[in-house]
């Protein structure tokens, strides 16, 4: 745990140092493409009065300068596949968004779906000595959250504390100066698979550029595309990506489950592509032109034509109905839909207060898929888009943007998490003391 | 499945990526540092440094500098501005062929070349010259307006007679003092300093203007003035004007002067004295009947 606190340390610091440098890039690794914006932060920080428990800093304002995306080669599920083919994707989006930006860019926070999220709920207790809460007893709590085994080749993304409780006064945000006598702490933490970050860390590293931060793209596009009392009263986002679905669960403004269905828009292409034998381009163009999930009696009668360029006459003329394409996309939209649902209730989120969800995403324009959705999901179902941020481009204005615009808030408000606390003063060094000073008693 | 060939091109055709050079190229381009030196520093060093060679040899340093010269020349002495004619107001004859005599120039020559406030100082150098103007008019006329200094008094000083103006200024000598009877005369070493007091003294002594001689600086001091009949009148150092005020009024009421004193001193305006001669001292100790030398 030590060791993971550090680098985030090195993260949140790099960070810093380019919010005061004013540039940053954000970076989202999709299956289906690749998009960079690059944030301007202008204006000097204005620190909040009280350090400690902040969020790293009040950087409020920032302009999105440059915008670019590139279509992904040679990630899947939202994970990198093929490096050499990532990394020149990487840097076409890159060169393209500095080109427009006109200025460098040196640090760059990404964001990916894939690798296998998995949450984990902690809790934490911890006896207040003094009567009242103070930053030191924040730190205390939240190192003595007793950490689940999550396996070996595991990283931790995501450490952020959800929910204070000083004796029986549970739901604080904020516990320094309360009095009370023990102060306990739950704590959100998500874990992922440690191959894909370091996979993505060489790409990056490869296009000169710095990690200063990274992301759950499904966390992402929930801060994104969430309003705040959807994030406030409990509201699931469903961020249906080209190789895999994100799901996150918000509550009180903070994510307190996160995971990933490995199928998403892609597999629809390629069901076309294998369901009427055309290529993957010429299916995806079907899927964007004339896909659906409900058909109706008109799109028994609406043809459309699979041309290609065989040389076989009979095979470049076929001919297909819409409602067979919406016939080959729905099956597959229900399965994502029900393992989404799956996923929903192993979380528990029948439980929460409100059940709004939110679909986001590339694959959520799908028309008709709202429809779909509240048969499988509940009623309670929203299309979601990203929030608007300052200079931000109309072509990337769409839902399919959503993990990018979020990574950018979370860039500028990053939430508190684990390793933005200082590492408590009763540790090692402290003991290390103790033992020297009974060693020398014991001794002389 | 690709080959796995270092040698083949792995970038396949239809790749939109840049290069990893070009892309570093892109990178190093939008570095402010590096395009601030590439746009300004570059040629700004380049220029200076072309301009630097060039200029480093020496005969062509020399060959701009005559060429410079040389054209400056040519424009100076264009006949637009060349001065032909030298203009004299406000001199008299005399004073005229003197401020020729110490003009520095010969005409005709450049107006660049005049240096008008040297002439200005030259010409003001002149003792009878009060005030002089010197500029170049339209038309190569180098115009000098004088103003001559008035003489108001001659002055027997250490070096002969001398013509003293209003304050005092040296206008020039003079041979005798026949040749301006119109001007008082003044004398005595350090007259010259306070000659407008002594044209004060000699204004109070109108009434007695045809006796006056002239007026003696004593002792750069006090004045005496000296009248024809070997007459002084001896004025006190502070004040002279009230006590010749009152020798004046003394000769109005009783004639002082025509009566036989040779020194009428009120250097102590408290004490008047009077100095008679010889036979006037006799003549009055004998009307106040005292003996002088009876025995004798």
């Amino acid at each position: 745990m030590t060791d993971l606190y550090q680098s985030q340390r090195a993260m949140r610091n790099k960070r810093q140092a380019a919010m005061q440098r004013g540039v940053i890039a954000v970076l989202d690794v999709g299956s289906s493409k690749i998009a960079c914006l690059v944030l301007r932060f202008d204006g000097p920080e204005s620190f909040r009065d009280s350090d400690g428990i902040g969020s790293m800093a009040g950087q409020s304002s920032f302009r999105v300068i440059g915008a670019a995306t590139t279509r992904s080669r040679g990630v899947r599920f939202g994970e990198i596949d093929a490096m050499h083919e990532t990394e020149r994707a990487i840097r076409t989006a890159v060169q393209a968004a500095q080109k427009m930006a006109g200025v460098r860019v040196d640090h760059v926070i990404a964001c990916f779906a894939g690798a296998k999220p998995r949450s984990y709920g902690l809790a934490g207790s911890v006896d207040l000595h003094d009567g009242a809460v103070t930053d030191n007893c924040v730190a205390r709590v939240l190192s003595s959250c007793d950490v689940p085994d999550y396996g070996e080749n595991r990283e931790i993304l995501h450490a952020q504390p959800v929910n204070f409780a000083v004796d029986h006064r549970s739901g604080l945000g904020d516990p320094r100066g309360q009095a009370g006598n023990s102060l306990s702490v739950d704590m959100h933490m998500l874990s992922v698979d440690r191959a894909p970050i370091e996979n993505l860390l060489y790409c990056i590293k490869r296009c000169d550029l710095e990690l200063a931060g990274i992301a759950s793209s499904s966390y992402a596009a929930g801060i994104s595309s969430l309003v705040e009392d959807e994030q406030e009263l409990g509201a699931a986002c469903i961020d249906l990506g080209g190789g895999s679905t994100g799901i996150s669960i918000f509550i009180k403004k903070h994510m307190i489950y996160a995971d990933t269905v490995r199928m998403g828009g892609d597999h629809v292409t390629s069901d076309i592509s294998q369901g009427l034998q055309v290529p993957m381009p010429t299916a995806e163009r079907i899927k964007t032109f004339y896909g659906g999930v409900q058909a109706t009696g008109m799109d028994d009668r609406d043809m459309i034509d699979l041309s290609s360029d065989t040389g076989d006459w009979e095979h470049d003329r076929r001919t297909v109905s819409r409602a067979e394409v919406i016939g080959v996309m729905r099956p597959r939209m229900e399965e994502i839909l029900e393992e989404v649902r799956v996923r929903l209730d192993a979380a528990g989120f029948e439980h929460l207060p409100s059940q709004r969800i939110v679909l986001t995403g590339g694959a959520s324009q799908l028309p008709g898929l709202d429809g779909l959705a509240t048969r499988i999901l509940g009623q309670q179902v929203r299309l979601g888009r990203p929030l608007r941020v300052q200079g931000l481009p109309q072509s990337v204005t769409g839902p399919g943007f959503a993990s990018a615009v979020g990574t950018c808030l979370f860039a500028a408000h990053p939430q508190d998490e684990w390793w933005d606390f200082d590492i408590p003063v009763e540790g090692y060094p402290a003991r290390s003391l103790k033992r020297a000073v009974k060693w020398f008693k014991d001794n002389w | 499945m690709r080959p796995i060939n270092p040698f083949k091109q792995t970038q396949p055709a239809n790749d939109p990526a840049p290069s990893r050079w070009a892309y570093r190229m892109e990178r190093l381009w939008l570095t402010p540092s590096f395009r601030r030196i590439v746009r300004v520093g570059m040629p700004t060093f380049l220029v200076a440094a072309s301009l630097g060679l060039y200029f480093s040899n020496e005969k062509r340093q020399v060959a701009i500098a005559e060429k410079y010269a040389e054209i400056r020349r040519s424009v100076e002495e264009r006949p637009e501005f060349m001065v032909k004619l030298l203009a004299i107001d406000g001199a008299s004859a005399g004073l005229n062929s003197a401020i020729r005599e110490v003009m520095p120039v010969d005409l005709p020559l450049s107006s660049f070349d005049l240096d008008l406030e040297a002439m200005r100082k030259q010409v003001e150098s002149l003792d009878a010259v009060k005030r002089v103007d010197v500029r170049v008019r339209a038309g190569g006329l180098l115009q000098i307006n004088v103003e001559e200094r008035v003489p108001a008094v001659v002055w027997r000083g250490p070096d002969g007679l001398e013509l003293l103006d209003v304050g005092g200024h040296r206008v020039s000598a003079l041979q005798s003092r026949a040749a301006r009877p119109d001007l008082p005369l003044i004398a005595g070493e350090g007259a010259n300093v306070a000659v407008p007091e002594a044209l004060a003294l000699l204004e109070r002594t109108t009434p007695i203007r045809d006796r006056v001689l002239g007026i003696v600086r004593i002792s750069e001091r006090r004045w005496d003035v000296v009248l024809n009949r070997s007459q002084r009148i001896m004025l006190p150092p502070l004040q002279p004007d009230l006590a010749l005020d009152r020798v004046l009024a003394l000769n109005e009421a009783q004639d002082l002067l025509k009566r036989d004193v040779t020194h009428i001193d009120i250097r102590n305006p408290d004490r008047p004295t009077l100095r008679m001669t010889s036979d006037a001292l006799d003549s009055m100790r004998e009307m106040q009947g005292i003996k002088v030398n009876s025995n004798q």
